[in-house]
């Protein structure tokens, strides 16, 4: 089983405890999409290129996450609602290490 | 009036590769694009990023991809309209519509193809409150006549290329240029970047970095603005004509929303099994703005659904025209610029 779990509070702040795979080569940003938790069309817009801000989300739990790329640094620096925990979910593969990984969705941007 | 077949909303890939579908049925086709240029997301976003999954390219670049769509249909003489939005349209008695954009232009066809993708691409605007009291009053998110900031004080915020770009230009036309940007490091080409250091260097470009744009005063029009910065925690006031945030730009699926089209998921629905033809007659979606069962938003599922539409766009212009499908290879390709491609004769030739 290569399943981990992740909590993931959605934009109108109600939180979901969802299964995501390791094996599957996916990223946040698409967990979120598969299990519907924000609108088609609010997130990803990008398709996950570090190009736009429409998967930021704050990391709340204190996993070790990889370093930011100068894409997601790039991008992030031209976000909105950007806070000290901000990260682009595209920029974070599902890893088994992130287990019990806790995020919030950032707004979207008006 | 601009009157064509197909009225294409959106110069994407999937747009300008109807285009070509419809040129061999010999149906003209015009584009109406928000972009200043032709080839959408590919061109805007991603130009130099490649694509794997085109079919018979196994890597290409978004950009070299629009350059060689647009090299495709250019036998067809499409026509743009570039720089506007579709706004509204309507039905004539005919059965025809007419579409108008943002800037007035109007565009009569009896075929409506949207290959609008995720929208047209607005402005991001920074989160002010006041913002938009001064929009046009000393606010604007495009530079559309940079002859209007001479002798002006502007302030620039943004850390790409277009905030860069701008500040240069600026820095010779206008009295005070200020860039502010929430980074020291910018995202842009090399070139930019220097050229910038040495413009605050002589002291051209009044840069203020880590730093944000706050808050904006003034009577009626803009005359102030407050500026963060971020480190220090300090906040300056600077006395300003004209503020140009440029934070890129985000699609927005606009006014096509209220066209009476059935939208589900952000996207238009359409019928799959057929011509992805809408609710309404006469009005097809192609490409990713359109939405059924088991969609996928790839350039190349855009393809396919820009050729069926066409078919049946040309059922609906030609109803008593028998028609038959022909393969380029046999057929050829004839613009309607007057050239002619087509495979080589075979050469019959006896050996004695």
């Amino acid at each position: 089983m290569s399943d981990i779990k992740l909590k993931i509070t959605d934009r109108e702040g109600v939180s979901h405890e969802v299964d995501a795979p390791t094996d599957m080569n996916m990223n946040l940003m698409e967990v979120v999409r598969s299990y519907e938790l924000a609108p088609e069309g609010t997130i990803g817009i990008c398709g996950g290129m570090a190009m736009c801000a429409s998967c930021q989300c704050y990391i709340q739990s204190d996993h070790q996450l990889p370093e930011k790329s100068d894409d997601e640094d790039a991008m992030l620096a031209e976000a909105f609602f950007v806070k000290d925990n901000s990260r682009l979910g595209c920029q974070i593969h599902i890893t088994e290490d992130l287990d019990g990984l806790e995020v919030e969705l950032a707004p979207e941007e008006g | 009036m601009i009157k064509t077949d197909i009225l294409i909303i959106g110069a994407g890939p999937t747009g300008l590769f109807a285009v070509f579908e419809a040129g061999l049925l010999q149906l003209k086709c015009h584009l109406i694009d928000a972009l200043p240029q032709p080839g959408g997301q590919c061109a805007e976003i991603y130009p130099k990023k490649p694509i794997y999954d085109i079919p018979g390219y196994p890597e290409v670049l978004a950009g070299e991809l629009v350059d060689n769509l647009m090299e495709q249909i250019k036998p067809f003489q499409p026509g743009f309209t570039l720089g506007e939005r579709a706004e509204t349209i309507e039905k004539l008695e005919n059965g025809s519509f007419v579409v108008t954009t943002n800037k007035g232009t109007k565009h009569q066809a009896p075929v409506i193809a949207i290959a609008g993708g995720l929208g047209s691409f607005e402005p991001r605007k920074p989160l002010l409150d006041n913002l938009s009291d001064y929009e046009d009053n000393g606010v604007a998110y495009m530079i559309k006549e940079p002859e209007i900031y001479r002798n002006k004080k502007v302030l620039i915020a943004g850390g790409g290329d277009s905030a860069l770009d701008w500040s240069i230009f600026l820095a010779d036309v206008a009295k005070e240029v200020t860039l502010v940007h929430r980074r020291n490091e910018f995202r842009g080409a090399l070139d930019s970047v220097e050229k910038v250091q040495q413009l605050k260097n002589e002291g051209k470009i009044n840069l203020i970095t880590p730093a944000e744009v706050v808050g904006l005063h003034g009577e009626g029009k803009l005359e102030k603005v407050t500026v963060t910065n971020t480190d220090a925690s300090e906040e300056t006031d600077v006395t300003v004509d004209h503020f140009i945030p440029l934070f890129g730009l985000s699609p927005k699926l606009g006014t096509i929303a209220d066209w009476g089209l059935e939208i589900e998921k952000n996207a238009i629905k359409v019928d799959n099994s057929l011509d992805y033809q809408t609710n309404i007659p006469g009005i097809y979606a192609i490409g990713d703005v359109n939405t059924y069962p088991g969609k996928l938003k790839l350039i190349l599922c855009g393809f396919h659904e820009a050729t069926l539409m066409c078919q049946s766009a040309y059922q609906r212009i030609h109803p008593d025209k028998k028609y038959v499908m022909k393969y380029t290879t046999v057929g050829g390709v004839t613009g309607f610029d007057g050239s002619k491609k087509e495979a080589p004769k075979a050469v019959v030739k006896a050996i004695n």
